[in-house]
């Protein structure tokens, strides 16, 4: 979830009202986002460097630091939250964005050359006529590119936005895709020329543009947008050209979104734009740009068009399980930021005419729409109401039910262990290769373990293929608990296996671990021949039960272990634990274990 | 014998002056009769007081004398009728006890020490030191001036004695109650239990600690919300399976493959098996068509859907990817409304801290029937959690790409004295059941919760170290209550 940081006052100025904290919180509770945190300037710059808390000094602006739902663009920014608020506590209407309505020819136009499909093959633009920045809305302006960035654009792979000052520019403007080696320009913050293959060079000790700089950096082509003067714009989608850097005196400013989805390059593209067409001299409107393609293909941006959605009355109140009638619906779905009118149709079935704005592209369905009722209808309202007629315990009630055997077995497997006076412990199935196998005297063979791609630490490379690991840690780290120690674990482990979709399998374990003064292995071949009995298994008397039979494995002392061997199959292992094991993992007293599969017990 | 011999004296007689002298006229060692009073005085049997006495006792030398005779008899006794010379006496005895001898036998003129030999003047003598000291060995007073003769020769000195005397007590009795600590197999099979008094315990005392074997916490929790479920009619799904396709995991549920939460800084891919091998192909087209371009009524998310990612094995970060299977495969019959639930392990690839693990239970109920609504999901979260103890819960508006509408559920913790998340819920969206072939009016309402946070609340855990994993400490696991959730 991302978090917007505002400052408290101009927020509160900006909703046109003025709320205490608590009083906020339950607002921000009922539309939707949470108020994470309440600092201030200085406070945040104090954590940053870790510097001791000091007492605030009043005159310091209160910042609010608030959570807002991931697929809830428009929320990213100062503006957008008030505007949302706004609507949401009815003080004002919903805005209605305009494309400005000028001709094919006197249109502002960006040529793509083909080159560019091959690297990033979407360019959209727009511009902002007669803004008026400050230093907050030029602040907030930078800040919702840079949240747009990090959220839906993905880091810059899938849109980069760029931003420039119009009056510096001369048009119409190309896309290229050309060699590094023949784009220079002087970068934003520069001051001098840089090849683009220098540049990246450059970069590589930038500690925020270096992230991105992989997104271009192996391909024989960069792209870059120039003006008709082969001014460079920006070198998408790393940064942009120093000479059209927008300032707190730019009044046009020309909008360029880069991109490998075209989707979601319209959602940044008209996301931008609607929210600061509120600073425009002409609110809410905004000048188009025509994108032309080698082919003569043309496409017009910004697409501020809206999305028509035909939803019966009865499927909201239905998914909701409250009545309401259409003239509710609509009013409540205008205060969510969704144009709503109740149909006129000739059935008695009530239709809701839903027109859903180019700031909404989180609704995808009717159920979003339903959703939007059920959230300014109130969730909690909706609460009420369902506790004070009670709701239906009989739906989706099976008359009888079957139990899971293998989670009813392990339970009573569990249970019999506790009984036997061994108590249980619960271990990590994720786990290193070493604890795995070298630590374990298994060193040559892993080909029965799963490997994970991209563990954060040497803790996380595998699933565990036995108990072992996780038991023998467990007594490592409890040397100092008094002997015995007697364990268990009921436990999956994870093999590979052919025969699955996925290529790899599940199996549930017994393993137990008595350690004392000696090792005790008779406690636990007692115990391994208990477990059998109630299992339903009696001892050693032919071959079709169990029996348990010399083994030769590196983790146990030779000559003091076995198989168990159940209907011909090896199941399990038992025996003393090798001293090598034992000591590393720091083990100073002897233990005997076993552990086998109960599986194949139901 | 001497608590008898006390105990049947006072019955008959007022007192007993002195130990000392009782000991002595009962033939009983002094110490034994002093132990007795003693314990007897404790339990009030009889009253006893204090006596001190100076009383003389036999120093090493005086005990030697009292059993072998004083030196100057030795040496008179080993002078021969006919005499001795000096030398050849003087072989026959100790040096020391020679001197001694000498001195006092010459002392009492019992001897000639003449030139030539040394020989008796009287015929006879008495030992009376020895007889002397004997006589103070056993207690007997003697004449002042022999007192001071043996002090003067260092063969007595001084010691106080200690004694009693001795009444009856507020508990007097002829015979001692016998109070027994324990009940044994003896006292039952002689009938001796019949004239026991017990010892009266000290229950302050810790009783011993019991051996046993123990349920690890989580597990009992676990097992309880198991029983809740099972109570409130759910069926428990088979989740042993930990590796996980993309596909069922994130692209069944209707996740876009660009969401920050298929990210590698959030999942565990797998490198081996990397990839799954079979995927249901029709379903997966419905899959790939509704993530483009939508259907069901939907816009979809317009993005070039790509087989590789959905192909890509993981571990899985969600328990919903069996129930999403679990939906599949009960969309696959003819429709039968369903409760289900599960318990077990999922996994995510980040950083852990005090309440974070990369390793976690997750906690899952769901229903599928036609017509249900946000009411109905509501009232079964009351229900849930009401058995949870926690009654007091308020809804959240949230986000989550598989669930429409979406649905934070908060509890206010009376200890705390605030709202604290506890979990989150929804209704799962029409593009991820459509496309498995439920019926159109089927819905499924949905909440899920680690399982490990309320266990850590319930047993005011705050490290989840402490709880899971092998770091934990084994006391903690035997120490631990039972859990009542759902049974209070």
């Amino acid at each position: 979830m991302p978090t917007i940081s505002v400052g408290r006052d101009r927020l509160f100025a900006a909703i046109g009202q003025t709320y205490t904290q608590e009083e906020f919180e339950d607002l921000c509770f009922r539309f939707g986002i949470e108020l994470d945190d309440v600092t201030t300037e200085k406070a945040i710059i104090r954590k940053e460097k870790h510097l001791e808390e000091e007492e605030d000094g009043d005159d310091e602006e209160v910042i609010y630091k608030i959570e807002v739902p991931a697929n809830r663009y428009d929320l990213l920014c100062l503006e957008g939250i008030a505007q949302a608020l706004r609507i949401f506590n009815g003080l004002q209407e919903m805005p209605t964005y305009k494309v400005v309505n000028i001709s094919r020819k006197s249109m502002i136009k960006m040529h793509v050359k083909p080159e560019t499909s091959s690297i990033r093959p979407y360019v959209l633009c727009a511009v902002l006529r007669g803004i008026k920045f400050d230093e907050v809305t030029y602040n907030s302006f930078i800040d919702l590119q840079d949240k747009l960035h990090q959220n839906i654009c993905r880091r810059r792979t899938l849109v980069a936005i760029g931003t420039h000052d119009l009056d510096t520019l001369h048009g119409p403007f190309t896309y290229e895709a050309l060699p590094p080696s023949s784009i220079n320009f002087v970068p934003l913050k520069q001051e001098k020329h840089f090849r683009a293959d220098e540049l990246m060079g450059f970069y590589k000790s930038d500690l925020k543009l270096k992230k991105f700089l992989h997104i271009i950096e192996n391909s024989p082509v960069f792209p870059v947008i120039y003006d008709y003067k082969r001014t460079v714009l920006s070198l998408p989608p790393i940064i942009n050209g120093a000479h059209s850097a927008i300032t707190l005196k730019t009044k046009n400013v020309f909008i360029e979104c880069t991109a490998t989805d075209l989707t979601k390059a319209k959602i940044v593209l008209n996301t931008v734009v609607t929210t600061f067409s509120e600073y425009c001299e002409r609110k809410f409107e905004i000048e188009p740009v025509e994108v032309i393609y080698s082919n003569g293909k043309s496409v017009v941006y910004p697409d501020l068009s809206f999305y028509n959605m035909e939803v019966p009355l009865s499927y909201i109140t239905g998914a909701i399980g409250v009545p309401l009638e259409a003239d509710e619906v609509t009013s409540l779905l205008n205060r969510m930021q969704l144009c709503a009118e109740q149909s006129v149709s000739g059935d008695s079935n009530s239709n809701i005419t839903v027109s859903v704005p180019p700031t909404r592209n989180d609704v995808l369905h009717p159920c979003d729409v339903m959703e939007d009722v059920a959230i300014a209808y109130g969730y909690n309202n909706v609460k009420d109401i369902t506790i004070a007629k009670g709701y239906n315990v009989s739906k989706g009630r099976a008359v009888s039910l079957k139990p899971l055997r293998l989670e009813e077995f392990s339970h009573l497997i569990r249970l019999e262990m506790a009984m036997c006076g061994f108590t249980e412990v619960m271990s990590f199935i994720l786990c290193s290769l070493n604890d795995n196998f070298a630590m374990l005297n298994h060193e040559g063979d892993r080909s029965n373990a799963v490997i994970i791609e991209n563990p954060r630490s040497s803790e996380n490379e595998t699933a565990r293929t036995s108990l072992m690991p996780g038991i023998l840690k467990t007594v490592g780290q409890n040397k100092g608990h008094p002997k015995p120690i007697k364990i268990f674990e009921v436990g999956d482990i994870v093999l590979l296996d052919e025969t699955t979709d996925v290529g790899a399998t599940n199996r549930r374990q017994l393993a137990a671990l008595y350690c004392g003064a000696t090792a005790g292995y008779e406690i636990i071949h007692g115990l391994v021949e208990r477990i059998m009995l109630v299992i339903g298994l009696v001892p050693p008397d032919d071959n079709t039960t169990f029996y348990l039979k010399p083994s030769d494995d590196p983790e146990f002392v030779m000559g003091t272990q076995a198989s168990i061997i159940y209907k011909g199959k090896r199941i399990g292992t038992s025996g003393i634990v090798h001293p090598e094991v034992l000591n590393k993992f720091d083990i100073p007293d002897p233990c005997a274990y076993f552990e086998l599969s109960i599986q194949c017990f139901f | 014998m001497a608590e008898e011999a006390i105990l049947g004296y006072l019955a008959k007689n007022q007192e007993i002056a002195d130990s000392g002298e009782f000991a002595a006229q009962h033939g009983l060692n002094h110490d034994d009769v002093v132990n007795v009073i003693k314990s007897l005085h404790g339990f009030r049997y009889v009253d006893a007081q204090d006596i001190k006495r100076e009383t003389w006792v036999l120093t090493d030398e005086g005990k030697t004398y009292a059993a072998s005779g004083s030196p100057e008899v030795q040496l008179f006794l080993a002078i021969p009728p006919e005499g001795i010379p000096l030398e050849e006496l003087q072989k026959k005895l100790d040096p020391l006890l020679f001197k001694i001898g000498r001195a006092q036998a010459a002392k009492n003129k019992w001897v000639e020490m003449g030139k030539q030999l040394v020989s008796r003047k009287v015929q006879h003598v008495n030992d009376t030191v020895k007889d002397l000291l004997l006589q103070i060995e056993g207690g007997k007073v003697i004449d002042q001036d022999d007192i001071k003769a043996l002090r003067g020769r260092k063969l007595i000195a001084t010691q106080t004695w200690n004694g009693y005397s001795v009444r009856k007590g507020p508990e007097y009795a002829p015979q001692r109650k016998k109070f027994a600590a324990d009940l044994t197999r003896e006292m039952l099979q002689s009938g001796e239990w019949k004239n026991l008094e017990f010892k009266e315990y000290n229950f302050n005392a810790k009783g011993q600690p019991i051996e046993g074997g123990h349920l690890h916490p989580l597990n009992k929790v676990r097992h309880q919300l198991r029983m809740i479920f099972l109570q409130m009619g759910f069926e428990e799904m088979p989740t042993d399976r930990f590796v996980e396709s993309s596909f069922w995991n994130f692209d069944a549920l209707f996740q876009p493959q660009q969401h920050p939460a298929r990210d590698s800084h959030d999942t565990f891919y797998m490198k081996v098996p990397a990839i799954t091998k079979e995927l249901p192909e029709d379903y997966v087209e419905r899959v790939k068509r509704v993530h483009e371009s939508g259907g069901y009524g939907s816009r979809g998310y317009e993005y070039d859907w790509n087989r590789d990612e959905a192909n890509k094995n993981l571990l899985r970060t969600h328990t919903t990817a069996i129930s999403t299977r679990m939906l599949y495969l009960l969309a696959q019959k003819p429709f039968t409304p369903k409760r289900y639930f599960s318990i077990d392990r999922v996994f995510r690839n980040e950083a852990v801290d005090r309440t974070h693990l990369a390793e976690f239970h997750q906690i899952e109920g769901l229903i599928c029937d036609r017509g249900l609504t946000l009411g109905d999901l509501i009232g079964v979260l009351h229900d849930f959690f009401s058995r949870l103890g926690m009654s007091k819960l308020r809804f959240k508006p949230a986000y989550n790409p598989y669930t429409e509408p979406s649905m934070e559920i908060f509890s206010y913790h009376e200890g705390f004295g605030k709202w604290v998340e506890v979990g989150n819920s929804g209704m799962f969206r029409p593009e991820m059941l459509l496309p498995m072939g439920l019926p159109e009016d089927v819905r499924v309402i949905a909440w899920g919760l680690s399982l490990e946070r309320p266990t850590m609340i319930l047993y005011g855990i705050n490290n989840i170290r402490d709880l899971f994993g092998h770091k934990v400490d084994l006391g903690l696991i035997k120490a631990n209550p039972i859990c009542r959730l759902g049974v209070d």
